[in-house]
């Protein structure tokens, strides 16, 4: 067998581990840490996709910045010492969920097998960082500056939300 | 190109295996005789008082926020960072809008004392 097919059905192992784990903890600061196992084995899916700048992106932004706002968003709950069952509302509804979740994965796999897949024959790029930086700051400046100003409204609105947590009028 | 990584893949092994070891050694070779002062959890000697889930201030949510932002900042100046000498005056004049408008954000942050400690 091929190294890169080893490799794929290692991390998804991993990744389909740790999601599942997600789920089933009963602690919810467990089920915390395994989303970053989650996080880190979709960077390792990039890898072998020979997507490096977007494996690097995965574990700065998804394992490094989101799993930390998880986690503190985990820390400002005060409820029921982390319990699972105590902080999630929505959990009586078994059957709801099992209907839409079955749904879903029936649209998603139907669109994945009537997808024709093509295998792409070009030669991969081995500069990825270089190549997307001609083509962010060439071709697409008005996106790449957009990005700016959306991530200084975010901030701006998740400060004013914030702020009236903080000193309630 | 995926060879390169294994190496990141050895050093996780490494890594799992030698947390793995030294907590199975250790089961292996320490005498097991617990009563209940030595299972109470340690805190200068002093009788530990509700739980350790207590709630934390928002203003480290306030700090993983802008955290976050600049985050995001970084990786778009990573593939610029890499290739600014050939890219020129304009790919540089780009990225200095692209920092004042995050500044902006910044300065309203700093204005409105989310990083102030209350």
């Amino acid at each position: 067998m091929d190294y890169q097919v080893i490799a794929f059905w290692l991390l998804s192992f991993i990744t389909l581990g740790s999601a599942l784990s997600v789920v089933f903890f009963t602690n919810i600061v467990h089920s915390a840490l395994a989303l970053i196992v989650t996080f880190l084995g979709i960077a390792g899916i990039y890898l072998t996709l020979h997507a490096d700048f977007l494996a690097a992106v995965q574990v700065l932004v998804y394992a490094g910045a989101i799993s930390i706002l998880i986690v503190f968003g985990i820390m400002l709950i005060t409820r029921g010492d982390g319990k699972m069952a105590e902080t999630n509302l929505f959990g009586k509804y078994k059957y709801t969920a099992a209907i839409v979740v079955t749904t879903l994965f029936g649209v998603i796999s139907y669109f994945i097998i009537r997808t024709p897949w093509s295998i792409e024959t070009a030669a991969l790029s081995e500069n990825t960082i270089g190549d997307l930086a001609e083509i962010l700051l060439a071709d697409y400046v008005i996106p790449f500056e957009l990005a700016a100003i959306l991530l200084t409204v975010a901030m701006v609105g998740a400060i004013v939300i914030a702020r009236e947590v903080k000193n309630p009028k | 190109m995926l060879v390169q990584y294994t190496i990141i893949g050895i050093l996780f092994l490494g890594a799992l295996a030698f947390g793995a070891f030294t907590i199975i050694l250790s089961r292996l070779l320490q005498p097991h005789r617990p009563y209940p002062e030595k299972l109470e959890t340690y805190e200068c000697g002093i009788k530990t008082q509700g739980t350790a889930w207590v709630q934390f201030k928002t203003s480290y949510f306030l700090y993983a926020l802008v955290f976050l932002v600049f985050d995001i900042e970084t990786i778009f100046l990573y593939p610029w960072a890499v290739k600014f000498q050939s890219l020129g005056l304009f790919a540089i004049i780009e990225m200095f809008i692209f920092l004042i408008i995050l500044i902006i954000g910044f300065w309203y942050a700093w204005k409105e004392g989310a990083l102030e400690w209350r």
